[in-house]
């Protein structure tokens, strides 16, 4: 889902690189907000609260804590102000997270 | 947290990169004042770089030109300057007035600045709303479709409803459709419009109906949004029976309005004003932008929510402000009085009413400054 035709903006993306969720590789550009990737290849479903309830991103700019995700094994990720690498291993965050 | 970062060297810090903090850091800068922006984004202009469209006002409020450039103009002018230093993806986690000193976490790092003066132009959150679904995915802030859209160039969804008709809702919407998604409808609990008539006037050509006196009451889905279910309101905002339809979509948009961010504000000691009008509370502060923290000025939404024209100014007068805090000169009064006036003319027209209203009420809040700190340098 992402835009290529705009009437006013012309977007300037970094080089394609590719990452992975839920052990799916995915392609994305370096720099955008994991969040953002993850929109544009159709995931919205970003975390389970602790009762289980599905969440996604609310603020995109890094306010609120719906779109935490865990990225190399490391919970609480904001994915919508974290800027997307190539080769991160991204997940859903279930409940509060894990501390290794 | 690993290590600490070394503290640069300023007599200020700007907490916020947007349209206040900005034009608060060309004034000092423009002083020759050091001083140090700090902002959570990747890149300075806070919400202004996912503003497409154009300003109102005059040319002194660079009436005609489109936020994101506006944005980019600014930054740019104020990286012309030596003695500014701008920590980006800093986030500010506390002041602690008694040796002035800021606390910003950073690069995995916490780092402590000492400051002679500090100004929170920290902005504002959006609102939720109560109904149920509302946190399913799927549901957005508007301001958050508009960085979707406007700034990554993702499409948030395939078929919009949005909820607010003020100026975010209308905006909003129409970027949607210049980013090729369907707007089904524009539900305002209001019986009337809130927002610039012109913005209004853009959704009707594009054939989306803006439905007044009418809310949502669910999003539907079990885990992402399917669509709303809507209801008429009567003249005392409850719903009536029987009204209630369903219309299908994959995003709701939340355009109910935005509250200041006065996290920084509450730990630095500030007292804090419930003032409705200005988006709930906010730190209580003087003509000059002061708080009752000596030293800690405030400018933008986080001094009361309004538009990104007056936090400009607001910006401006907090940085003239602290500019004079920590080197009193003669021209203050002039320059000040200057900019205050552009603000006063910005806020004359009747869509400003509310803010009047606001303004009003908080210097009626004005506190006893005595034992709060207030009692000056």
């Amino acid at each position: 889902m992402r835009i290529h035709d705009h009437p006013i903006l012309e977007f300037r993306r970094g080089p394609e690189i590719e990452f992975t969720f839920e052990g799916q590789v995915l392609k994305g550009y370096e720099g955008e907000p994991i969040a953002a990737a993850l929109h544009a290849a159709g995931v919205r479903v970003l975390r389970t609260t602790p009762s289980g309830r599905a969440r996604g991103l609310f603020c995109a700019i890094g306010n609120c804590s719906s779109c935490y995700v865990v990225v190399d094994g490391v919970p609480n990720v904001r994915s919508c102000t974290e800027p997307l690498r190539a080769g991160m291993a991204v997940s859903r965050q279930h409940g509060l997270g894990e501390l290794r | 947290m690993t290590g600490t970062a070394t503290a640069p060297l300023v007599e200020a810090a700007i907490i916020g990169g947007g349209p206040a903090g900005l034009c608060a850091a060309l004034e000092l800068a423009r002083a020759g004042i050091r001083c140090l922006v700090v902002d959570r984004q990747h890149v300075l202009g806070g919400q202004l770089i996912k503003q497409t469209h154009r300003f109102f006002g005059s040319r002194s409020e660079r009436a005609g030109q489109r936020g994101f450039e506006i944005g980019k103009q600014l930054a740019a002018e104020l990286l012309q300057h030596d003695g500014v230093t701008v920590w980006l993806e800093g986030t500010a986690v506390g002041y602690y007035a008694e040796d002035r000193t800021l606390l910003v976490e950073r690069d995995g790092a916490l780092c402590r600045v000492h400051v002679e003066a500090l100004i929170l132009a920290t902005g504002a959150a959006e609102r939720a709303l109560a109904f149920a679904g509302n946190d399913l995915p799927g549901v957005y802030g508007a301001g958050a479709v508009q960085t979707l859209m406007n700034v990554y160039g993702v499409r948030p969804g395939e078929r919009a409803v949005m909820i607010g008709a003020g100026n975010i809702g209308l905006i909003v919407a129409y970027q949607l459709i210049q980013a090729g998604v369907e707007v089904a409808a524009v539900l305002e609990a209001a019986p009337a419009v809130g927002g610039y008539w012109v913005h209004a006037a853009k959704l009707a050509r594009a054939g989306v109906p803006i439905m007044t006196s009418h809310s949502i009451v669910a999003a539907l889905g079990t885990d992402q949004v399917t669509g709303v279910r809507a209801t008429k309101l009567d003249a005392k905002w409850q719903p009536v029976q029987g009204s209630q339809f369903e219309v299908p979509c994959d995003l709701v948009c939340l355009a109910v309005g935005l509250s200041p961010l006065t996290e920084l504000a509450t730990l630095a000691g500030c007292q804090l004003a419930y003032v409705p009008e200005l988006g709930g509370y906010v730190p209580w502060h003087d003509e000059e932008m002061q708080t009752t923290v000596p030293g800690v000025f405030v400018a933008g939404d986080a001094a009361g929510v309004e538009e990104a024209s007056s936090a400009m100014i607001e910006g401006t007068l907090a940085g003239l402000a602290v500019v004079n805090y920590l080197r009193p000169h003669s021209q203050y009064a002039a320059s000040r009085k200057r900019a205050a006036a552009q603000l006063a003319a910005l806020r004359a027209g009747p869509t400003a009413e509310r803010i009047r209203a606001g303004l009003l009420k908080l210097s009626d809040h004005r506190p006893r400054l005595a034992g709060t700190g207030g009692e000056g340098k």
